[in-house]
């Protein structure tokens, strides 16, 4: 398999993240419990997804700026069949994205779970709602690769 | 300013399959019989094609079509990127190769076994460039449920609801049960069935969501001289135009200032530039459809009312039939075939020759658009 592949998860056939070279330090920071995003070095203004070069600037040089993992969800889906396998196992799961606290424009496609290691569908969907306040947590997936989840604030 | 596609170029021929779940013929086979009978249509022999163009995730080629269909020496060929959304660029890379000389009879095609062949999103081993890593592995896999999140976002935003988006399916099937051509044909909706319907992604339902279809449709363009000397009613490329925003992500669009405001808003302001006419003189629209949620932000997009109020425009059988804008007239993704957008390009050209099975009395302008919410294009054609 290439780098390129999206190897299923070993436990539960959860597509695992398969990191880019620009994306590969948010998997990192991730795995150590921290919520990263790339910013320019330069002039300051953090991007999403990570890539080579400031749009603004056209700076190469980039750092991690430290997020405080608060947001708010900004939409959501609940995904029905025809799925994937591991994804139809977790019925009434939710897709959410949820935009950052510090930097509202910077959104991430996450899940929200009761907590951490909590399954995908572990949120009663009625309790989704646009502008709930969420909170990050990490969750080390069985194939080795930890990605960043969302709790409410307010459960 | 140097050389205008304006009405320099026309569709004189137009092709097609049947369509159908499944055809037992290959995608090959299928599109040499679209081409076929578009270049029939138009009177002109395969050995006069000297430019191709399709979508880049056409599987079949200039090199197998050309050989297969007796076409001469091919000095223009190109294929469009993003799927559905390279629908009219296929169009418009032909309009510019002919109204700059570099070729004189252009093919534009589309076949695919979408209705037999896998759901693109199954494949786990393919990504999109960059994105995937940031979506798929949370289940976020497919275009329904990337589309979902930005309807969610746009109900939210603007008081959209499930009536607006009902409203387009409604219109789209109404059309296709005029079409003997359409999947659909034989098919009415109603809103209890589409209120009760099985979702795919909430809140998109089954009938939100595009048909699967086999099928392959061809065009043929030619300049507008010579276009006058062909078996039909020339439709002339009035305008055309590509779009991708900046900062655009494709379907994922969430990471920029304003993900509601998609490629549509692109294309349309090229477009508009490079036509005699406005949004206002459109008499019918062939917009892309493999969700409902793309007509408004499709409609606003393209200048048919003001931003937020796409939804509200589909009300009061606006999009039917003698309404504001008639859609869709041959039934669209949604109910006609969904074979990238390519049968919105027909469909246009019928309705400019005056030839629709649900025409538009008098219709001399059409806008079609390709995909919404990946970059995308668009074609202002007129009789």
């Amino acid at each position: 398999m290439s780098s390129r592949d999206n190897p299923p998860d070993t436990a539960a056939d959860l597509l695992l993240p398969v990191p880019d070279d620009d994306g590969a330090p948010f998997w990192e920071y991730a795995a150590r419990g921290e919520l990263r995003v790339q910013a320019c070095a330069d002039c300051d203004e953090p991007r999403f997804p990570p890539r080579p070069c400031c749009p603004h600037c056209q700076s190469f040089a980039a750092r991690w700026q430290r997020m405080s993992g608060r947001g708010r969800i900004w939409s959501y889906v609940l995904p029905h069949p025809p799925l994937l396998p591991a994804y139809a196992a977790q019925p009434g799961y939710n897709a959410i994205v949820v935009e950052l606290a510090e930097a509202p424009r910077i959104r991430l496609v996450g899940n929200l779970v009761s907590a951490a290691d909590a399954p995908l569908n572990s949120v009663d969907p009625a309790r989704l709602r646009i502008g709930a306040p969420v909170k990050v947590a990490f969750h080390a997936m069985p194939g080795g690769v930890t990605v960043p989840r969302w709790i409410l604030e307010r459960p | 300013m140097g050389a205008t596609l304006k009405d320099a170029t026309a569709i004189a021929g137009i092709g097609q399959t049947p369509f159908a779940r499944q055809l037992p013929e290959s995608e090959r086979t299928l599109a040499c019989r679209a081409i076929v009978a578009a270049l029939d249509d138009a009177g002109i022999a395969p050995s006069e094609v000297d430019a191709f163009a399709s979508y880049t995730m056409e599987e079949t080629d200039e090199v197998e079509i050309a050989k297969a269909i007796g076409a001469g020496d091919v000095t223009h060929f190109s294929k469009v990127g993003y799927g559905g959304g390279g629908s009219c660029a296929t169009v418009a890379h032909l309009a510019a190769a002919i109204a700059t000389g570099q070729a004189h009879v252009g093919v534009a095609w589309r076949s695919r076994k979408r209705g037999s062949g896998p759901r693109p999103w199954k494949n786990t081993r393919v990504q999109l460039p960059t994105s995937g890593q940031w979506t798929r592995p949370f289940g976020l896999l497919r275009p329904a449920d990337e589309i979902g999140m930005l309807a969610r976002r746009y109900m939210h935003e603007y008081g959209a609801t499930r009536d607006h988006f009902f409203n387009v399916a409604l219109a789209c099937r109404n059309r296709a049960n005029q079409n003997p051509a359409a999947i659909m044909y034989d098919r009415p909706l109603t809103r209890e069935m589409y209120m009760t319907a099985r979702w795919i992604s909430d809140p998109l339902c089954l009938f939100d969501n595009c048909l699967e279809t086999d099928g392959a449709l061809a065009c043929v363009v030619v300049s507008a001289e010579r276009a006058r000397d062909c078996r039909q009613r020339p439709v002339y490329v009035h305008s055309a135009a590509q779009g991708l925003p900046a900062q655009h992500h494709g379907m994922v669009n969430y990471w920029n200032d304003d993900p509601l405001t998609g490629p549509a808003w692109t294309a349309a302001r090229h477009l508009w530039k490079g036509a005699d006419l406005g949004p206002q003189d459109v008499d019918v629209a062939q917009i892309y459809d493999a969700f409902t949620p793309l007509i408004p932000l499709s409609l606003e997009g393209y200048g048919f009312c003001g931003r937020g109020e796409g939804a509200a425009f589909t009300e009061g059988g606006a999009l039917e039939i003698g309404g504001r804008l008639p859609l869709n007239t041959g039934g669209g993704g949604l109910s006609e075939a969904y074979v990238h957008g390519f049968n919105l390009i027909t469909e246009g050209v019928r309705q400019l020759r005056g030839t629709s099975t649900a025409q538009v009395p008098d219709a001399a302008t059409c806008l079609v658009t390709a995909g919404e919410g990946v970059p995308t294009s668009a074609l202002l054609l007129r009789s």
